[in-house]
């Protein structure tokens, strides 16, 4: 059985919105059901970000905003305005890998790499996460404080598993997050 | 995604006039199961409003002594990470870690979580299957279809779906309650009367109306939250939803039991409380696993398994006892 949509008003609803995107101000008109990543993507050319499973379950998208590793399919680039907003694109600095890139390279931890930025971005947010003291369910007692030192495999494979790897290169982008984090 | 509006209320007393008297006007907030809902045609909303603007929504008060009060708009992943919550009621932080992904709990609010809708696969499904909830008088397909993950408790013919949230769990052992503001004032909700079982209109999930709004979740000062665990028991390790889950919470009296406290998520419509079981705990020392599962299961004699979930009434009465000793551990 086909669905059919329901009737709707063929009006503009076009919005601006303006945004800080990887440090540079953007503004962008689009319609309220365009997601943050079909903008991201669509019409400021990053093609960062992937559109993978588009349903919240792979983390292929994941951006940051204000900081957060969040997932650019399951959001409206409409409830955005204002925010600042960083893709991988932005997240090395003039010409320099971050040093999750670089050890994304050196551990091997992608094959064809189709997963590879959403990874990156989880990962750069999740050990900040992990710096600020939150508990994850990989957390022996979430009643006592963690710290970064905390950080096991364990933990990062639990924090992790957001981000769907098809090539289950996970044992090398676990090795090397945990070097970045300061743990092997 | 069909076209719609959005639109920002400047407070909380426009977002409920707009939203009392036009059935086209859906809440958004972390957008998390929204967004998704709308993706798969579950839903058709035409005007949004955008919450996540409105002002003092996000707090999470524990005063020392007291119990909590938590912003509807409060992200999963800052209840979580609050040392307080994580300490007097280790079942709250615990039932929001082991839910979804890092990603989304920095998303998705407390409201949104108790007010997602059931994963039932038929009801999600694109092609439109017969789903109550989806439209409702088109049938169950999981009445004698697939419903391995389906209820085994508080069911009926016109639907068999289990409510997802974790967290509802924990608030519902808890006792927890809804704060609501509608245009007719504000109230306070039993989560035990929060969420409905289907009945025979199984398209509304809880007992809230238009324009009713959730502005805050309280948690009484409860003397069970620090002796407290969620354990939730899924068909892989992590970033999945329940198969069968237990939120359990109880106080010592010596050696025994003085008072216990038991939901279940992933067996009924909504957050499932062992009555029955509490009563028959009280006075029960907890290193007698026999008399334990055996108060346990007076809590099972209702249950009604389905075609393809018969499992679930042995695994979720083990499911209960592993919650209940992980809690008393914490004594």
């Amino acid at each position: 059985m086909t669905t059919t949509y329901p009737a709707r008003a063929q009006s503009d609803v076009r919005t601006d919105v303006s945004m800080t995107v990887n440090g540079s101000p953007r503004t962008l008109r689009v319609e309220p059901r365009t997601t943050l990543l079909d903008a991201l993507r669509d019409e400021l050319g990053l093609t960062g970000p992937k559109k993978s499973c588009d349903r919240g379950e792979c983390g292929a998208c994941t951006v940051h905003v204000e900081g957060r590793r969040i997932l650019s399919c399951m959001t409206l680039a409409a409830m955005h305005d204002g925010h600042r907003i960083t893709t991988i694109e932005g997240l090395e600095g003039d010409g320099d890998l971050h040093p999750l890139q670089e050890m994304f390279i050196e551990h091997d931890g992608f094959q064809w790499g189709f997963c590879t930025s959403g990874q990156i971005m989880s990962a750069a947010a999740m050990i900040e996460e992990a710096r600020a003291g939150w508990p994850s369910a990989a957390t022996v007692d979430v009643a006592e404080p963690f710290t970064i030192a905390d950080l096991s495999k364990a933990e990062i494979r639990e924090r992790m598993s957001g981000n769907l790897c098809r090539c289950s290169c996970y044992p090398n982008i676990v090795a090397a997050i945990a070097e970045v984090a300061g743990r092997r | 995604m069909h076209q719609f509006t959005l639109s920002r209320p400047a407070d909380i007393s426009a977002a409920i006039a707009a939203h009392a008297h036009d059935a086209h006007v859906a809440f958004i907030a972390g957008g998390t199961d929204l967004i998704g809902l709308m993706k798969d045609r579950a839903t058709f909303p035409e005007r949004l409003l955008d919450l996540n603007r409105l002002p003092d929504m996000s707090y999470i008060d524990a005063p020392s002594g007291c119990g909590l009060r938590i912003g509807a708009l409060a992200r999963m992943s800052d209840v979580a990470a609050h040392f307080e919550v994580r300490s007097r009621f280790p079942v709250i932080a615990e039932s929001l870690l082991f839910a979804a992904s890092g990603q989304l709990r920095n998303m998705a609010t407390i409201d949104g979580n108790i007010m997602q809708r059931t994963r039932c696969a038929y009801f999600r499904d694109e092609d439109d299957l017969p789903c109550n909830k989806r439209r409702p008088g088109s049938g169950c397909s999981a009445r004698f279809g697939l419903n391995r993950n389906h209820a085994i408790f508080g069911w009926s013919d016109d639907c068999v779906a289990t409510h997802p949230s974790d967290l509802a769990v924990a608030l519902t052992a808890l006792d927890a309650n809804v704060l609501v503001h509608s245009p007719a004032g504000q109230r306070s909700i039993p989560f035990a009367k929060f969420q409905r079982l289907p009945g025979d209109g199984p398209e509304r999930d809880n007992v809230l109306d238009r324009g009713d709004l959730i502005v805050a979740i309280e948690v009484p000062s409860r003397s069970e939250g620090r002796a407290s665990h969620y354990f939730k028991l899924r068909d892989r390790q992590t970033y999945e939803f329940a198969l069968v889950s237990a939120a359990a919470a109880i106080t010592a009296d010596g050696e025994r039991i003085g008072s216990a406290r038991i939901a279940m998520g992933g067996v009924a419509h909504k957050p499932w409380r062992l009555t029955a079981a509490e009563t028959a705990l009280r006075g029960v020392s907890l290193d007698d696993t026999e008399a334990l599962k055996a108060a346990i299961a007076a809590s099972f004699t209702e249950a009604r398994p389905l075609e393809h979930n018969f499992f679930k009434v042995e695994l979720a009465q083990r499911v209960a006892l592993r919650a209940l000793e992980t809690a008393g551990a914490r004594l």
